[in-house]
């Protein structure tokens, strides 16, 4: 398996070597990491190279990387049935910087492309219909991003008197709990409690 | 309209209307707005969103363990199967062998849970189209097919039972028994349903030559699953990138040939049937191995038994660590699919070595399917969407998640 890996992997960079930042085989996966400029010609090449021929795109998906500077990564998840392989195409990109749109290539792009919008603010150039998809109407942030709260800001109740459903910023009756297992002794990069005074002294 | 003077014959406009979210044909909570010529549909516009629960958000900060119940409440249908891909992940990057015995049953409840999906897709398909009595038979054997999951882990739909490493407990024997008796009584319940539905005039009135998608579009589209098999790829992730043990058996991957909602009709039948050859193929794998471990031994990710704890130490530390914290995953990424009855469920692991995912990314098979729509309707009667949305197999807890 990882041969067959090696050998595409080889075969990318050898055809599309100035389009890709890296390429590794991890866990019998092949990732190439390549631009948001190069994107668009690279999954083409991709899609429609008859040794490749990676017709399918399964998947797109943001990940969020607060400490990075080009903060998002959008990946690219690739499925040649003929070929029975899998692809993984990342872009790191950075909070106010576009990805092209792949919907010309895959029109199955559409509905991924916007839930990744919707998630994590990430904007697409060239998308037919850039709309929020999972989250209410008129939602406002991204909820996925690492700086969103996980109780979100509002909530929705029936207001009896106005016999409407209407939203209000969130009160919670207890704090929300986040219970952290990090080792003290090993890792743990703030100060403990009774801890406080020890580099003062 | 605006108030520019139009002749009455510009005046005829097209018509939008709602079709949900509280329609009995919409499969849950799907806004369908539709635009229509006559009766004849000029785009599909599903709205999605409304069933969702921010799963993926919560799955950040809870342990990998107790992330795993909301796997049971994504597909709803098929529970075991959506766990099944996430235990695949885990296992793969912490390199977590199952044991033989463990992956048999496994197996088998995967087998349990497309049949189990299968059954409710044909019958409530063919509810759509005005057939009442498919969905009443096929309740009555999804019914004694939850009481198998209920025998084996406690609970009807949210299992809970596949863990990393294996499987929660092992199944008494009086079940298996069960089991083998109902995969012989099944296929005649299945003539029955064929009967009703399969050469029925209605029916086929209803379901040939609707929602026609060519191979090529299938794989523009996204999709997977039955939606390819339907129009004659025969694309099987159990057979073409095996995961557990599937090689091992032996089965048939039925395909269609037009790519129609009857095509698609009769892969789901076919399949059922092979489904339970695989049953009967576990079953007996099984009795070869009665009484061997259904989960891994390895203290660091699976749980002790309960009597070693009561003598062993470590036993007892590794019981208190596991429940407290939870196991740690290596860092890494990992994309773990399933052939889901639906078609491909996967789940895009990114670890960052701490106990609780850095992100999971659920990969349901319904959103490129359900994404479709839009393509697949235009030019269909209004009465086709439902039959086409029936074929679809969309189940919004996973579209939605």
């Amino acid at each position: 398996m990882s041969e067959a890996l090696n050998e595409l992997s080889e075969q990318i960079e050898a055809a599309k070597g100035a389009a890709l930042v890296s390429s590794a085989v991890a866990n019998g996966e092949l990732t190439v990491e390549t631009t948001p400029g190069a994107l668009i010609e690279l999954l083409t090449w991709l899609k429609t190279n008859g040794a490749m021929q990676f017709t399918t795109l399964v998947d797109i998906c943001g990940v969020d990387w607060p400490g990075r500077e080009a903060r998002f990564d959008v990946v690219y998840h690739l499925l040649s049935m003929r070929q029975n392989q899998r692809l993984r195409v990342k872009v790191a990109v950075a909070e106010d910087q576009f990805v092209p749109s792949c919907v010309s290539v895959f029109p199955c792009a559409d509905w991924f492309e916007r839930e990744v919008f919707d998630m994590y603010g990430v904007m697409f150039s060239g998308h037919p219909d850039l709309r929020r998809i999972l989250t209410d109407y008129g939602f406002r942030g991204h909820p996925l991003r690492k700086d969103f709260p996980t109780t979100g800001y509002v909530e929705v109740r029936y207001d009896e008197e106005q016999k409407r459903v209407v939203y209000e910023p969130v009160s919670l009756v207890q704090e929300y709990r986040q219970f952290d297992f990090m080792s003290p002794w090993e890792g743990a990069d703030y100060i403990l409690p009774g801890d406080e005074k020890k580099g003062a002294a | 309209m605006d108030g520019d003077f139009k002749t009455p014959e510009q005046r005829i406009r097209n018509f939008n209307i709602n079709f949900g979210p509280q329609h009995p044909a919409a499969h849950g909570v799907l806004r369908l707005v539709l635009e229509l010529d006559g009766e004849i549909v000029e785009r599909t516009d599903p709205h999605i969103g409304l069933l969702h629960r921010g799963t993926e958000k919560l799955m950040e900060s809870r342990t990998y363990l107790q992330n795993l119940p909301y796997f049971d409440r994504l597909d709803y249908v098929a529970p075991m199967n959506q766990e099944h891909a996430w235990c695949l992940a885990i296992e793969r990057l912490t390199g977590t062998d199952v044991p033989r015995r463990g992956s048999l049953i496994r197996i088998l409840y995967c087998e349990i849970g497309r049949i189990l999906n299968h059954l409710l897709n044909v019958t409530t398909q063919a509810m759509d189209v005005g057939a009442l009595t498919p969905p009443l038979w096929g309740f009555e054997e999804r019914e004694k097919l939850m009481v198998f999951y209920e025998r084996a882990c406690g609970a009807r739909l949210h299992s809970a039972y596949f863990r990393p490493g294996g499987v929660h407990q092992d199944l008494p024997d009086a079940l298996c028994d069960d089991i083998w008796q109902w995969t012989e009584e099944f296929p005649s319940i299945l003539d029955d349903l064929e009967g009703l539905l399969t050469d029925n005039r209605i029916f086929k009135q209803r379901n040939v030559d609707i929602g026609v998608v060519s191979i090529e579009e299938a794989q523009a589209l996204g999709f997977s699953g039955v939606m390819v098999r339907g129009s004659g790829w025969s694309w099987d992730l159990r057979r073409a990138q095996p995961y557990e043990l599937y090689n091992e058996f032996d089965f048939l991957i039925p395909v269609g040939k037009h790519g129609d909602c009857y095509d698609r009709y009769l892969c789901r039948m076919e399949e059922m049937r092979e489904s339970v050859k695989i049953m009967r193929q576990a079953l007996e794998k099984l009795d070869k191995v009665k009484g061997e471990p259904v989960i891994t031994r390895d203290g660091k990710i699976a749980p002790p038994k309960r009597g070693e704890m009561k003598r062993s130490m470590e036993a007892l530390i590794h019981h208190f660590k596991l429940y407290t914290e939870g196991f740690r995953v290596p860092e890494g990424e990992v994309y773990a699919c399933v052939e889901a009855p639906k078609g491909e469920f996967g789940v895009y692991l990114v670890a960052d070595g701490t106990n609780k995912p850095w992100r999971a990314k659920l990969r349901a098979p319904g959103f490129p399917h359900l994404a479709a729509m839009d393509h697949i309707c235009k030019g269909h009667q209004l009465a086709d969407v439902s039959a086409i949305l029936g074929s679809l197999d969309v189940v919004f807890g996973e579209i939605d998640r």
